[in-house]
């Protein structure tokens, strides 16, 4: 029964978004108020079918419902029931009806939160969104409902979902990541409405940047979740693998990065009007590529879905509606005149012209590589694989380009600048810069080129940073007044700026400074590593809720004193008999000590061990959170919640006027 | 080198051992080889699997692969034999550095070109920009003084 | 180029991306076709199944015919088998490459359940699998009379496969006595 009503919920739901994303939008059109003033009020109707749909095949997998199609393929009774709750969107149909869950969340804060917005404009994002849940759910319920049964003949137990989903990280990294996808429909929507009301001024920029950076962020921490993940889940000690998905997630981002920086220029300037939009429409558009990849079977990718050319060729269709339509009305709409405020060559906007030119050229260069053996194969010129290392020689370069310009940027002056007061201000931190580049690597030997030009562009960014908010508080005329220059909006951008630099070190020195071994080693073996004593104890027989292990013990020390106990694992799952291995990590804030167990190599007890040393691993991940963080702080700043009385005074105007 | 005994002497018994063990070790007789095979290793796609490298593949042919790998490295061959090698038995597919040349050019200087491309529209957009408005010399009174300092303070705050 | 026009790139951009992208629907990722592809069989010289003497390239010339790479540890093989024979049983030379193999459990598997292989090749260390690309079994390769790989298809041959891909370039090889 409750599938059948989450099923109908579902329906009622695309009713919902039918006359979500046409009825407001004619009110818009037509200036009729009461027609747009139904769209706050549909989007929360939205959001609380979606909601019981959602809630409906919850529950189905959490009582073990098997008579369900998807929870008989993906979830078992042995299961623990945090899994099985996780599982409902570790699969195709359930991940998509979270994406739907989702975007109805995101319509319904906007209509929730945007009193200060007019009607008219309101009224046309959320029919923007509406029409986006349109797509998504008629996808649902065409080809991919969740909730098919498996009547009559249904199974005793399900098959398991896959050990290797069997994670804290599959609780967290799917909604955390869908949250910063979705999120980019709001910037879009808004794009949208501006294109379609003509009224392309700083105004939209205002109201969709918070929206934007907190998409933004979420999208950062669903990323470096997923890196994370990846690195004490798979077992080999990576953390990030250029695989089509994981660009499909790292080319909005990308993007959105561009994105938040427009706006700023946007808002603050009435400038890139045309930029930001398009760049609006592309990082949204990027979204929807991401997904079409992933669930299409195009790309061969060890995290895509169970693929079908059919549901390929819906979202296709869908995203050449969705962003064909809104390149056509860009390309009717925009601005065809460049807009006449003026800057100069050594400018905030200059610079910050220069990172989208960055972004943009990095988005395009990844998507390009992602889909270049795709390309390749339609042409008929045979199969390439395009890895790591393309992406590796390509990426890093343009990021090294980008720093010494994020180390201007927050110093900057809008419209006119020059460059003998950057000389001025900048010339200690740039010193500073080029003396830590140049002794910090000596901690640790051998001396590597690439850590240090990493720490000289990492302490550039970090000492610009610490020069300019210097300069702030010293300029002020009371410590509260300079407290109160400290605006959200400044503060998050220090903080975000302060994760990149952690970020870039992190990367690098991991990347360099790594040390791997694969050894045979029976209990009762040492070895040492990077410095560390790895013992090898013993191995015992552990069980879990689901599995049957073994765990080999090892004690790690150095120079004589214990470090820490760890306790690799290689499972075996019952329900579906694979094996997995369980690494243990030591993590550290400078360094994460790796052990993960292979095959049993002989009769005698003795395993294939693979030990790793990764320095300053963490950095690239708290650099995430610092930034997403930041981007969270930024959208508190309280110049996007005032002047409600007066813009609606405003509105109103406006409304009787269009 | 007291650990390259160790392993030597390991790699040693375990030869006389087994003939088809799973063995996941390798044993390098410098550990120059051993840095290559692990950027090979890393550089090589299994041909069946689902986009892995074959260092981080179970399957069969990855280990086959690795294994046959490690022989070249040690007989002597060259990166780049190694490399054809693989590609005159499993096609360019088997390479996850494309190789530069025919159609890859374009994959290669792609970036390169973009960068290009996107600083020549730099340069184009900022030449085209209107001239900043006339300087205006009027003189403020101290009253707008003070109300321009204090709007430039505001101003400051806000960003 | 009027400032207007500018604004249709990012158009006519995505409409050849979705172009692409809906050729891409059509081809599998995970086709690969064989390195090997008209270029002549490898060199080798392995022993023959439960027979004595080694058997080389030279032995499969002569006639177009197909080369098929099975094990006992392979289940799909198992499902090929039937056609297989059934192939053989038309006339169609069928040599077999036992790969990675065991040769007492492969001559069991045999007589269990017949033998549409002219002769089998016994590769126990897969040095000829290695050579030829081969990345997992059951493969097969269609040679010409002269030794040189035609085709490659990589997956049980059922008779939708055999109808549609193999057949007509086996008969069109015959047709040309073996060469096109």
């Amino acid at each position: 029964m409750i599938p059948e009503i989450g099923h109908f919920a579902l329906i009622i739901a695309l009713c919902l978004a039918l006359i979500l994303a046409l009825v407001p939008a004619w009110g818009a059109w037509r200036g009729n108020s009461v027609a747009m003033a139904l769209a706050p009020s549909l989007a929360i109707g939205l959001l609380v079918f979606v909601g019981i749909s959602f809630i409906c095949l919850t529950t189905a997998f959490l009582q073990d419902d098997f008579s369900v199609k998807l929870v008989a393929s993906h979830s078992n009774s042995l299961l623990p029931s945090i899994y099985k709750f996780a599982a409902v969107w570790g699969n195709h149909e359930g991940s998509l009806l979270l994406w739907a869950l989702i975007l109805a969340l995101w319509t319904a804060a906007v209509a929730l939160f945007s009193s200060q917005l007019p009607l008219l404009v309101l009224s046309r994002v959320l029919s923007v969104m509406g029409g986006i849940s349109v797509g998504f759910l008629s996808f649902s319920l065409i080809t991919s409902n969740p909730f098919a049964r498996l009547l009559p003949a249904a199974p005793a137990d399900g098959s398991d979902l896959n050990p290797l989903l069997q994670d804290p990280g599959l609780i967290i990294h799917p909604p955390l990541l869908y949250m910063g996808y979705v999120g980019f429909s709001v910037a879009f929507a808004f794009a949208i409405a501006a294109l379609l009301g003509g009224r392309l001024d700083a105004s939209w920029a205002r109201w969709s940047r918070p929206w934007t950076n907190i998409a933004w962020a979420f999208l950062s921490l669903g990323i470096m979740l997923g890196s994370w993940w990846a690195y004490y889940e798979l077992g080999w000690g990576g953390w990030w693998f250029w695989d089509p998905v994981e660009n499909a997630s790292f080319m909005p981002w990308l993007a959105g990065t561009a994105l938040i920086h427009s706006l700023a220029a946007t808002e603050k300037r009435g400038l890139f009007k045309s930029w930001t939009v398009l760049l609006a429409i592309f990082t949204f558009s990027l979204s929807l590529l991401g997904t079409f990849l992933v669930r299409s079977g195009v790309l061969t990718s060890v995290h895509a879905f169970a693929t079908d050319p059919a549901r390929g060729m819906f979202i296709l269709v869908f995203l050449a509606i969705v962003v064909g339509g809104s390149l056509t009305l860009y390309a009717f709409r925009a601005p065809a005149v460049s807009s006449r405020v003026s800057f100069g060559w050594v400018s905030r906007e200059s610079l910050l012209l220069c990172n989208n030119v960055v972004f943009l050229v990095a988005t395009l260069t990844v998507l390009f590589g992602t889909l270049f053996p795709l390309i390749v194969d339609a042409l008929g010129l045979g199969k390439v694989s395009v890895g790591p290392p393309y992406f590796n020689a390509v990426f890093v370069p343009l990021m090294a380009l980008l720093v010494p310009l994020m180390g201007l940027g927050p110093v900057s002056r809008w419209k006119r600048d020059a460059v003998e007061r950057w000389r001025g201000e900048l010339a200690i931190p740039a010193v500073v810069a080029v003396l830590c580049g140049i002794t910090l690597p000596l901690l640790h030997a051998p001396y590597n080129i690439w850590v240090a030009l990493a720490v000289l562009l990492s302490s550039w960014l970090v000492l610009g940073l610490a020069r300019d908010l210097w300069q702030r508080l010293r300029s002020a005329s009371s410590a509260g007044q300079g407290l109160a220059r400290l605006t959200p909006g400044y503060c998050g951008m220090l903080i975000a700026h302060l994760g990149f630099a952690a970020c870039v070190v992190g990367i690098v020195a991991t990347s360099q400074y790594s040390v791997e071994h694969d050894l045979k080693m029976s209990p009762g073996d040492s070895r040492v590593l990077a410095g560390y004593e790895f013992r090898f104890v013993e191995v015992v027989q552990v069980r879990g809720p689901n599995f049957v292990a073994d765990e080999a013990r090892f004690e790690v020390t150095r120079d004589g004193v214990p470090v820490a106990s760890m306790g690799p694992q290689k499972r075996r799952y019952l329900a579906s008999g694979s094996v997995m291995t369980e690494a243990a990590i030591d993590a550290g804030l400078f360094r994460d000590l790796y052990v993960a167990m292979g095959e049993p190599v002989g009769s005698s007890g003795a395993w294939a061990m693979r030990l790793h040393f990764k320095p300053l691993v963490r950095w690239m991940w708290l650099g995430a959170i610092l930034m997403a963080l930041g981007a969270f702080t930024a959208a508190l700043d309280k110049r996007y919640r005032r002047q409600r009385e007066v813009i609606h005074s405003s509105g109103e105007a406006v409304l009787r006027g269009a | 080198m007291r650990l390259l005994r160790q392993l030597l002497l390991a790699g040693l018994v375990l030869v006389a051992g087994r003939t088809m063990a799973l063995i996941e070790t390798y044993e390098f007789s410098t550990p120059e080889l051993e840095a290559r095979y692990q950027q090979l290793s890393e550089e090589l796609r299994c041909p069946k699997c689902q986009n892995q490298n074959i260092a981080d593949s179970n399957a069969p042919i990855a280990q086959d692969l690795r294994k046959l790998l490690h022989q070249q490295l040690e007989q002597g061959a060259t990166d780049a034999e190694i490399l054809d090698y693989m590609v005159a038995r499993y096609g360019e597919f088997v390479r996850y550095r494309p190789r530069f040349g025919g159609a890859n050019l374009v994959l290669w200087l792609a970036p390169v070109l973009l960068l290009c491309a996107a600083m020549v529209v730099l340069i184009i957009t900022l030449r085209s920009r209107p001239k900043s408005a006339a300087t205006t010399t009027t003189v403020l009174s101290a009253e707008e003084q003070s109300r321009l300092q204090s709007l430039l303070e505001r101003a400051e705050q806000d960003s | 180029m009027g400032p207007r026009l500018k604004l249709f790139l990012p158009l006519i951009l995505f409409a050849l991306l979705a172009i692409t992208l809906f050729r891409g629907l059509g081809l599998d990722p995970n086709e690969m076709p064989s390195a090997l592809i008209d270029r002549p069989l490898p060199a080798f010289n392995l022993p023959a199944l439960g027979q004595t003497g080694m058997v080389s390239a030279a032995d499969v010339t002569g006639q177009p015919a197909l080369l098929n790479v099975w094990a006992t540890w392979c289940v799909s093989c198992r499902v090929e088998h039937p056609y297989l024979k059934q192939l053989a049983q038309q006339g169609i030379p069928i040599f077999g490459l036992n790969y990675k193999d065991d040769d007492l459990a492969a001559q069991r598997w045999l007589e269990e359940l017949g033998d549409p292989y002219r002769f089998n090749i016994a590769d126990r260390e897969g040095t000829l699998g290695l050579d030829l690309g081969v990345y997992g079994a059951p493969e097969t390769y269609l040679l010409d009379a002269t030794g040189v790989v035609r085709y490659r298809h990589a997956g049980v041959v059922d008779e939708k496969v055999w109808q549609t891909i193999l057949e007509p370039l086996y008969l069109a090889l015959s047709k040309g006595n073996g060469v096109p």
